[in-house]
């Protein structure tokens, strides 16, 4: 008994069952300092819709062995641009909601094609070399939005040069899924849309997973060599995985911004890879291994904890933001953590 | 000169075990003292086991250690790290270069035994500090060049030079080790020409001369006549001889080598007739790039209906025939298949023109580990030939119904032993895991159906089983086998014809009756068999 | 001789298209020169340190280390005690030095254990360390100064008791507490350096015990002319009007720079340097031939971390105005770009390489937002341009070092089948 516990630990991880044990800690601690714990279970249910396609985004690179995707900024900024030219044409709700991801998805899947092509001529580094060429593209677009020909109000400044640093989207399509269908149950908000568009797009990577091409990129994330001797064309199993990626990146950051009610701009996506990497690494992914139930386990977890965290230390430390902290030591910590695990160390 | 009677090391009765598998036992023998001594054996016959144990490698004591004792100079010693061999002045200069490209010779020669001097920071700090005597380092590297007569300069960086001198330099640091007594070369002509070759057998000589006992590890007869003055031979972890050089000759060695007994599973049935079936697939002049095991060019016809065997040592390019065939190695030459030309270097076509293949490595080309057993068997299948899959409107997805039936009738047919169908493969023990490997390539329907080393690592009732199969399908489907292995005494009971490589190169085809000499002959690629051996 | 030129310009690309990129952005700034090389003086004094202390993990084999900003927040966290409990001055400054050496020595350890856990992915993982490292330390000083730890100045916390202030100025007590050591007008500075290598590079002419060949003779008359021409620059400068002459150079600091460029080049003459570069050439070989790979790593790391502790310090008593939160928060990148534009890779990386680097990023970083500004009507422009530049520059080699790798790995397996 005392082994198999033992085991169990060791394959969950501490830092997992540390981070785990502290939401349960914070929401009991929620519940005795008098704060609405409905109330938080909404926001919580909201903010997993609202990232979750980001932290799916990051299942295709892991399962065909291209890693953990730290350049979904490139994808997020495709998602930008579609969703910046839905505005531009004036298209309100869930139609332009709709107009955006039609927009984005062929920008994305291009995007995810150059990168991919990159990543294949760089294998063993594409997480260093993914970090970069993010960092890099979101850099080279805070010159573009200052340039970049858009004509509306609401993005461009009032007065001077370039695109407004954040873009408001009420009146055009702010929170259309979060209100479609939503209702109350037992103090709690449900946003039904927005819960249903990301469990319908788990479930279509899900059915994705289990179809030829996709099971061609398990193989090959799972083993090059069996691949190979398989039939399967290991560069072009990456690349798909990659294209994919782009445009979740892309599709996701749309459901995040209709959600969060802005779109922001310049070095605002510059991290964003790093938060979804976390996300589905606490659900109990590896960098070489991810379920889809780990997506929803870990972005649930992840954002719980932030959205918990803020009030509860909010009573504890009145001034200062350990909310905010504890979400860069959380983050960075599990990051760490997954690299140690999946490092060949001597 | 020689220095009869000297012993300088001794081993006695060295046994080793890795888990059940016993590759070494009770070995004993002796070197003289400026003696070159050649060891010979086939593949595992246990060779590396017996210089790992020499070396003191962390790979024998970390899975139990090793049995036995090793004499140096008449006293006991123990070694049990290589900085401990090579305190006791036993040096090795290994197959795959232990050199730094980037580095000069005279470093490399010094690596990690540099000269130092003293300077302020040092007397302060610590012998970490201390400045390198490049100067005095060198003189010295000059001296060990010059002493094997090679003109190298020592100041020259090693990635410059061609791989004959490469080797040299590994000699001189070696015998820059001031207190070398032993000095094992592990298959060192490998990689040379003849003339390279031949300087170093020179060099050996003289290094013997000097009083330093040589161990030779080779398996060219010729090589061994030519400059050794005792042969030892490994046979399955055992001494079956340990011989006066002058005693004996290359056929005598080359039986002693191979012989056993052969069980034969099969006799000369009615009605078979491989020897006039058709050409199935021919190889003309066909090379292949496989790190290990090139092909230099093997000229070889597959008879339809056959079981055709591969055979030779290790390292020597049977491996390579294979793995070129399904293009998992980067191939050249002329293939024809059934008449038609063989696309090369494209898996999915020699998948497509129904080849199949076990590979020799199970955990890594042959099993999706972290998967379960049915789509290990299915998956290939699925992604040839579209098996397995159904439609749902305008996508296709795994038929997991069929998978899991197909895979429990695989598992009836082979004897699986598994908790279930959806156990991962990990689980599963070599025996089982190839079985699983064998499943999938049945499953594909291939014509011709290639096995790399079916029975390696697995127990003996395991062995028999895939044996049993291979010649099963053989005899009710028509499938032509192509069985490569390292163990003789498997491909002799089942085959039709073996053809033996050796160097990259196809020496010649025997039947399974052959002398056990022709064997050993040609596997060290020796073609003048004397005539009372034909 | 025409192969030999295209191989230099091809090594060099980088290098290449930056200094043609300063070139065009001086020019394009339309700033006055004296004003670019001023402010270019105060930062090459300011940078040269951090930079340098990129070298030894570069030679042992673990790449760019983006470690180095918790050196940087070793620094600081020493910096605010010792500010709030009153130290000033040059004995403030190297009581700094001093105490931040162990705990820089401590975490650098710590890095390098973690580094030896992920052999191949030592860059991605000393980058999420700084990150996490960034999160522990806003732990300590935005939540535990003033609750558990105590701090010698109430005045540097913020109104509320918990929480370091923002912005501590170091006007007055460690500002300038290097570099204000020995002032040195420049002419001065250039007849000075120009007489000391003159005479130095005569000594090893003519009186070295080395016979010289003929290449080598001729080198060093090349270099004893450069000797005289800095002597003769110097004389110029004093000489004519121009507002060069007016220019102070912080001897001290140029000192204690060259110093750690001096380390950075006799430590490799050393057993622990020429280790540092074995197990850099090839873990495996050094390994068997009974080097300790694991303690070499972290020795590497230790001293990386240390020296950037100390060339934070230098950057900080210089620029006058501690960020608690942000001074130590881009110096990997920066630093990283800098040496990379001189020219360095993932595997190799020179004294002169950085300390181009320095001088090339930096007259870009001088001149961007006023190229900006006459180029494309916004300073911001610029200021984002620099940025990308500094991205951009670590991309590109990372993706080219990296490509080259891959490319080397699958040419060793292929073998020609002639």
């Amino acid at each position: 008994m005392k082994d198999k516990l033992s085991h169990l630990i060791k394959n969950i991880g501490i830092p997992r069952i540390t981070i785990v044990t502290l939401l349960i800690v914070i929401y009991i601690a929620a519940y005795y300092l008098g704060l609405n714990v409905p109330s938080l279970f909404s926001d919580n249910l909201v903010r997993m819709g609202m990232n979750g396609i980001l932290v799916l985004a990051m299942v295709p690179g892991i399962l065909s062995g291209t890693g953990l995707n730290f350049g979904l900024p490139l994808g997020v900024i495709c998602g930008i641009i579609g969703g910046l030219i839905s505005i531009e044409f004036h298209v309100t709700g869930l139609l332009g909601l709709l107009l955006a991801i039609i927009v984005s998805i062929p920008l994305s899947v291009i995007t995810g094609y150059l990168y991919g092509l990159l990543l294949n001529r760089v294998k063993g580094s594409e997480m260093m070399v993914g970090t970069y060429v993010g960092f890099s593209v979101v850099s080279l677009m805070c010159i573009a939005w200052l340039v970049m020909p858009f004509k509306s109000d609401a993005i461009r400044w009032p007065i001077g040069d370039g695109l407004r640093t954040t873009i408001t989207l009420t009146g055009y399509y702010d929170k259309v899924l979060d209100r479609f269908l939503a209702f109350p149950i037992g103090g709690v908000e449900v946003p039904t849309g927005l819960l249903l568009f990301f469990f319908f797009m788990c479930y279509m990577m899900y059915l994705f997973l289990r179809s030829k091409t996709g099971l061609a990129m398990v193989a090959t994330g799972s083993s090059n060599k069996f691949a190979k001797a398989s039939g399967i064309n290991v560069d072009k199993s990456r690349l798909i995985s990659t294209v994919i990626s782009t445009a979740l990146g892309a599709i996701g950051i749309l459901v995040y911004a209709q959600s969060y009610g802005f779109f922001q701009l310049y070095t605002a996506p510059l991290m964003m890879a790093f938060g979804a990497v976390a996300a589905i690494l606490l659900g109990g992914a590896s960098a070489h291994n991810a379920k889809i139930v780990h997506v929803i386990l870990g972005v649930f977890i992840f954002q719980g904890l932030l959205l918990a965290a803020l009030p509860v230390a909010n009573v504890i430390f009145p001034q200062g933001n350990l909310s905010e902290v504890m979400r860069v030591v959380v983050q960075y910590g599990i990051i760490l953590y997954a690299l140690t695990k999946a490092g060949g160390g001597h | 000169m020689n220095f009869l009677g000297n012993t300088l090391l001794e081993l006695k009765d060295i046994s080793k075990t890795y888990g059940e598998n016993q590759v070494l036992n009770k070995v004993s023998f002796a070197v003289e003292k400026g003696e070159i001594l050649c060891l010979l054996g086939e593949n595992g016959a246990g060779k590396s086991t017996l210089m790992n144990i020499l070396f003191g490698m962390p790979v024998i004591h970390s899975t139990g250690g090793f049995s036995g004792e090793v004499y140096l100079d008449g006293q006991l010693i123990d070694i049990n790290t290589p900085e401990k061999a090579m305190e006791y002045g036993i040096g090795m200069v290994h197959q795959e270069f232990m050199l730094i490209p980037g580095y000069t010779v005279a470093e490399n020669i010094k690596l990690n035994r540099e000269i130092l001097k003293d300077n302020p920071f040092s007397r302060v700090f610590g012998k970490d500090f201390k400045t390198l005597d490049m100067k005095t380092m060198n003189k010295d590297a000059r001296t060990a060049l010059d002493k094997l007569e090679i003109g190298i300069d020592e100041i020259s960086k090693v990635d410059g030079l061609p791989v004959g001198y490469m080797q040299f330099v590994e000699i001189a640091r070696e015998i820059d080790k001031k207190n070398i007594k032993v000095l094992v070369f592990d298959e060192p002509t490998a990689v040379l020409t003849e003339s390279e070759a031949d300087n170093l057998i020179k060099a050996m000589k003289f290094l013997a001369n000097q009083g330093i006992a040589i161990i030779f590890i080779t398996h060219r007869l010729d090589e061994v006549i030519a400059c050794s003055q005792h042969v030892v031979i490994l046979r399955d972890g055992g001494l079956v001889a340990s011989k006066k050089t002058s005693d004996t000759n290359t056929v005598e060695l080359a039986e002693l080598m191979v012989g056993r007994k052969i069980e034969k599973l099969v006799s000369k049935e009615e009605g078979r007739d491989v020897e006039h079936a058709e050409v199935i697939l021919s190889m003309k002049d066909f090379k292949v790039g496989m790190p290990g095991e090139l092909v230099k060019g093997v000229n070889l016809d597959v008879r339809r209906g056959e079981i055709l065997g591969i055979a030779g040592l290790a390292g020597q390019g049977k491996i390579g025939i294979a793995n070129g065939l399904m293009g998992l190695f980067p191939a050249k030459g002329e293939v024809i298949l059934n008449g038609m030309p063989l696309v090369l270097n494209n898996p999915m076509a020699s998948l497509k023109r129904r080849l199949a293949f076990v590979s020799e490595d199970r955990k890594g080309v042959g099993l999706l580990l972290d998967e379960p057993i049915d789509l290990n068997i299915a998956i290939t299948s699925m992604q040839v030939k579209n098996d397995f899959l159904k439609r749902i409107l305008f996508m296709n997805q795994m038929d997991t119904v069929r998978i899991r039936k197909h895979a429990k009738e695989m598992v009836k047919l082979f004897d699986i032993r598994c908790t279930g169908t959806d156990q991962n493969t990990r689980r599963l023990s070599g025996g089982n895991q190839q079985k699983v490997c064998l499943a999938r390539a049945i499953t594909l329907d291939p014509e011709i159906l290639m096995v790399s080393e079916p029975t390696r690592g697995i127990d003996i009732g395991a062995k028999k089983l895939v044996l049993d199969t291979l010649i099963d399908l053989n005899r009710e489907k028509n499938m032509t086998i192509i069985m490569t292995s390292s163990e003789l005494g498997e491909l002799r009971s089942i085959c039709d014809r073996i053809a033996i490589v050796s160097e990259g190169k196809l020496v010649g085809i025997l039947k399974p009756e052959d002398h056990d000499a022709k064997y050993g002959l040609f596997m060290s690629g020796n073609t003048d068999i004397p005539v009372e051996v034909q | 001789m025409k192969q030999k030129i295209k191989n230099l310009l091809i090594q060099n690309v980088v290098t290449i298209v930056f200094v043609a990129l300063c070139v065009g952005g001086i020019i394009a700034s339309e700033q006055p020169l004296p004003f670019i090389v001023k402010e270019l003086i105060t930062r090459i004094g300011r940078n040269s340190f951090l930079v340098l202390a990129l070298i030894v993990p570069v030679i042992a084999g673990m790449g760019l280390n983006f470690g180095i900003v918790i050196g940087a927040m070793a620094a600081q966290i020493v910096m605010i005690f010792l500010i709030s409990f009153g130290a000033t001055g040059f004995g403030g400054f190297m009581l700094a030095m001093v105490l931040s050496t162990p705990l820089a020595a401590f975490f650098g350890y710590l890095i390098g254990k973690v580094l030896n856990k992920t052999i191949g992915q030592e860059m991605i993982t000393s980058m999420i360390i700084g990150f996490f490292a960034n999160g522990l330390y806003q732990l300590l000083f935005l939540f535990l100064i003033g609750t558990i730890i105590p701090i010698g100045n109430e005045a540097y916390l913020i109104p509320g008791g918990v929480g370091i202030v923002n912005t501590i100025d170091l006007k007055g007590n460690l500002m300038y507490a290097l570099d204000g050591l020995w002032m040195m007008k420049l002419p001065l500075v250039f007849m000075i350096t120009g007489v000391i290598c003159t005479v130095l590079l005569l000594i090893k002419q003519f009186m070295g015990k080395k016979e010289l060949t003929k290449a080598q003779s001729k080198l060093g008359y090349v270099r004893i002319g450069m000797g005289v021409s800095i002597f003769a620059v110097g004389i110029i400068l004093n000489v004519t009007t121009n507002i060069y002459k007016f220019f102070d150079i912080p001897l001290v600091t140029a000192f204690f720079i060259a110093l750690i460029a001096i380390f950075n080049i006799a430590i490799f003459k050393t057993k622990m340097g020429h280790d540092f570069r074995t197990v850099g050439q090839d873990m495996h070989i050094a390994h068997v031939s009974g080097v300790n790979v694991a303690k070499r790593r972290i020795l590497s790391i230790v001293i990386s971390t240390v020296l950037a502790a100390w060339g934070q310090i230098i950057f900080l008593q210089n620029l006058g105005t501690l960020n608690t939160y942000g001074s130590h928060v881009q110096i990997s990148t920066f630093a990283i770009a800098a040496i990379l534009i001189g020219g360095a890779s993932v595997t190799k990386a020179t004294v002169g390489q950085a300390l181009l680097g320095v001088v090339l990023f930096h007259t870009l970083f001088i001149v961007s937002p006023m190229a900006g500004k006459n180029l494309f009507g916004n300073a911001q422009v610029g200021e984002y341009f620099r940025t990308f530049i500094a991205y951009g520059v670590i991309g590109l080699s990372l993706g080219l070092h990296a490509w080259k790798t891959f490319t080397q790995k699958q040419n060793k397996d292929k073998i020609d089948l002639e």
